[in-house]
């Protein structure tokens, strides 16, 4: 027996006016989100440019510290980020990415091995979203306090090792104290995640065809991960890496813990020097009572924001020019 | 369509139909058996599996050494599993495993001692989609070479060259060698692709449908290729096309739901198969 072929016909139509304004309605909605969005960005930025204009010239960015707004400059913190950044991404950046191909190259062939793997992703991708603080004290743990202790404990007269000479760059020693060496792998701490979860997605992308087609030539896996996936996987890992570095940039509160300098008069000279950054040196300015402080404040997010947009910039450039390319 | 049993299969000749795909074979049907060549790949009791689900049963079969056997049956019967297991490419796939033996050359090449590297530089395999890397037509021919050797320049140049004329490829490429490839044609990169694989110099080339995305104008110019190729490599290919099968191939392979139905000369295996299947399956009227 047959049943009889569904039909359209009689069913009641949609009233064709009423769907036309949902859509109008839904546009309306997202332009007033954009409009909010972008109004409040602007009116950011617009205030701290009207308000930082007074200070910014070259004086600012070579200057010291200073009890006189007038003459309070940013060099120290300037040069505290650059270098924390600098060993943030020296470490962060080769490790994670080396973390992300053994996640998604090397993954184990048994059951038990790839649960495993698939939990630590899993726990990678959570980390990305742990409060900066928390690293902060992880760090400060870390890195500050478990050699200090270990070099205390021994007995009054504290121990520590050195390599290389304070006059030179490279300066190590243990324990490492409130260093910007210390602030940097805290620093990298914090981003680790983050680059680990934008490298996998790269490589991830890259299509297994190629991955085959490398394979089938009798390519080791190295010379597969070398000479096939990283080159295609590069814009996606550079683009999350530069991210992932404006993010280290603006971070104060790990830096804060481990730190807790925020009125420093000279740069970092080696690894083991004290340091400030940016982000804290803008805090302490905001902290002041005098409105002129605030001002120098603006002079400092001004210039931060300025660092920020020279970083994403590149990244945008990295990824429009593999766009072309690919 | 399901399998049809009627009193038509046998009685009916090949001239009766004029798509048969037996017919594009000029050499003369019922020949006799030709002398067995030496076989290059000996797979005997071979099974494999993918997690619980077994994908091919207990196959045996000998494939002849430079000759172009090409394997034909309906979509998800084990040809591709098969190819794939012959240069261990399945090794990519967690839950996939193989009992039995397969050799090549006299050698065993499954179990976990096999060094994949030495096997794949022996046997080469061109893919079903062309998959030329994103690099220069240049350094794609120079992939292999450069994986497993110490070469010169002049020696990769002239390893470019020799692949890419023989593959047919060179007078259209010659000036742009330094440029993209994949700003080539669907053809032309599935020639560059034949050209990576020759250039390591393999003794055998497995084809899993290398024409299946192309137009007929790139797939005959592969065919002719493949043609060309027959009597220096051992050339294995799944095709989907019976025609392509009767043109090109000198043994043809029947797969059907993981076993291997017939396997022997392409026009006895066209002209006069063996088992009903086949013919049902040669004629259309299944798969």
């Amino acid at each position: 027996m047959k049943t009889a072929a569904p039909s359209l016909k009689n069913a009641p139509r949609r009233s064709n006016l009423g769907r036309q304004r949902t859509e109008q309605a839904f546009k309306a909605v997202c332009l007033v989100a954009l409009v909010v969005t972008f109004g409040v960005l602007l009116t950011l930025l617009a205030s701290v440019a009207w308000m930082g204009v007074k200070y910014l010239d070259f004086g600012f960015l070579t200057g010291l510290p200073s009890r006189h707004p007038e003459k309070a400059g940013v060099m120290p913190a300037l040069m505290g980020t650059l270098w924390a950044c600098l060993i943030c991404a020296l470490t962060a950046i080769p490790i994670g990415v080396a973390t992300a191909v053994l996640l998604e190259e090397y993954r184990p062939k048994n059951s038990l091995g790839r649960w495993l793997m698939d939990v630590l992703q899993l726990n990678i991708t959570n980390l990305a979203g742990v409060p900066s603080i928390v690293y902060g004290v992880l760090g400060l743990t870390v890195f500050v306090y478990v050699f200090q202790t270990a070099a205390t404990a021994s007995g009054p007269d504290a121990w520590s090792l050195s390599i290389g000479s304070p006059s030179g760059w490279f300066y190590l020693q243990l324990p490492m104290g409130r260093s910007v060496l210390a602030g940097g792998l805290t620093l990298a701490l914090v981003i680790m995640p983050v680059i680990i979860t934008a490298a996998s997605e790269a490589i991830r992308a890259v299509p297994s065809s190629l991955k085959q087609a490398s394979l089938a030539l009798g390519a080791t896996r190295w010379q597969t991960i070398r000479r096939v996936v990283l080159p295609k996987a590069l814009p996606g890992i550079a683009t999350g890496s530069i991210l992932a570095m404006s993010r280290a940039i603006g971070e104060a509160a790990p830096v804060l813990m481990i730190s807790g300098a925020v009125f420093l008069t000279f740069a970092p000279r080696n690894l083991m020097d004290k340091f400030t950054v940016m982000p804290l040196q803008i805090y302490s300015w905001v902290g002041k009572p005098q409105e002129e402080f605030h001002q120098v404040a603006a002079t400092g997010i001004v210039v931060l924001l300025a660092v920020l947009l020279l970083f994403n910039g590149t990244a945008v450039l990295i990824r429009q020019r593999a766009q072309r390319m690919g | 369509m399901t399998l049809i049993s009627n009193d038509r299969g046998l009685d009916m000749t090949a001239s009766a139909d004029a798509s048969f795909p037996g017919d594009l074979i000029d050499r003369p049907p019922l020949q006799p058996e030709p002398v067995a060549t030496k076989p290059m790949i000996r797979i005997s009791g071979f099974d494999c599996f993918y997690g619980s689900t077994q994908a091919i049963f207990n196959q045996t079969m000998d494939i002849a050494e430079n000759q172009v056997t090409a394997l034909i049956g309906p979509s998800g019967c084990g040809k591709s599993t098969l190819l794939r297991w012959i240069n261990r490419m399945n090794d990519e796939i967690p839950s996939a495993r193989a009992q039995g033996s397969i050799t090549i050359d006299g050698q065993e090449i499954l179990g976990k001692g096999v060094d994949l590297v030495e096997l794949r530089l022996k046997v080469g395999m061109v893919f079903q989609k062309p998959n030329p890397f994103p690099k220069s037509i240049y350094d794609n021919v120079a992939f292999g070479p450069r994986l497993h050797y110490k070469l010169s320049r002049s020696e990769v140049d002239g390893i470019v060259e020799h692949s890419l004329t023989r593959a047919g490829l060179w007078d259209e490429v010659k000036d742009r060698l330094k440029e993209s490839a994949l700003g080539l044609s669907g053809g032309q990169q599935q020639r560059l692709c034949i050209a990576r694989t020759m250039a390591v110099e393999p003794t055998v080339i497995l084809m899993d449908e290398p024409c299946s995305a192309l137009d007929p104008k790139s797939t005959a110019r592969i065919e002719e290729l493949v043609d060309e190729l027959r009597g220096s490599y051992t050339i294995l290919m799944v095709t989907h096309n019976m025609h392509q099968a009767a043109r090109v191939s000198d043994e043809t392979a029947f797969m059907f739901q993981g076993k291997l139905i017939e396997h022997g000369r392409t026009e006895q295996v066209f002209h006069q198969p063996r088992e009903k299947q086949t013919e049902d399956y040669i004629r259309g009227r299944f798969g």
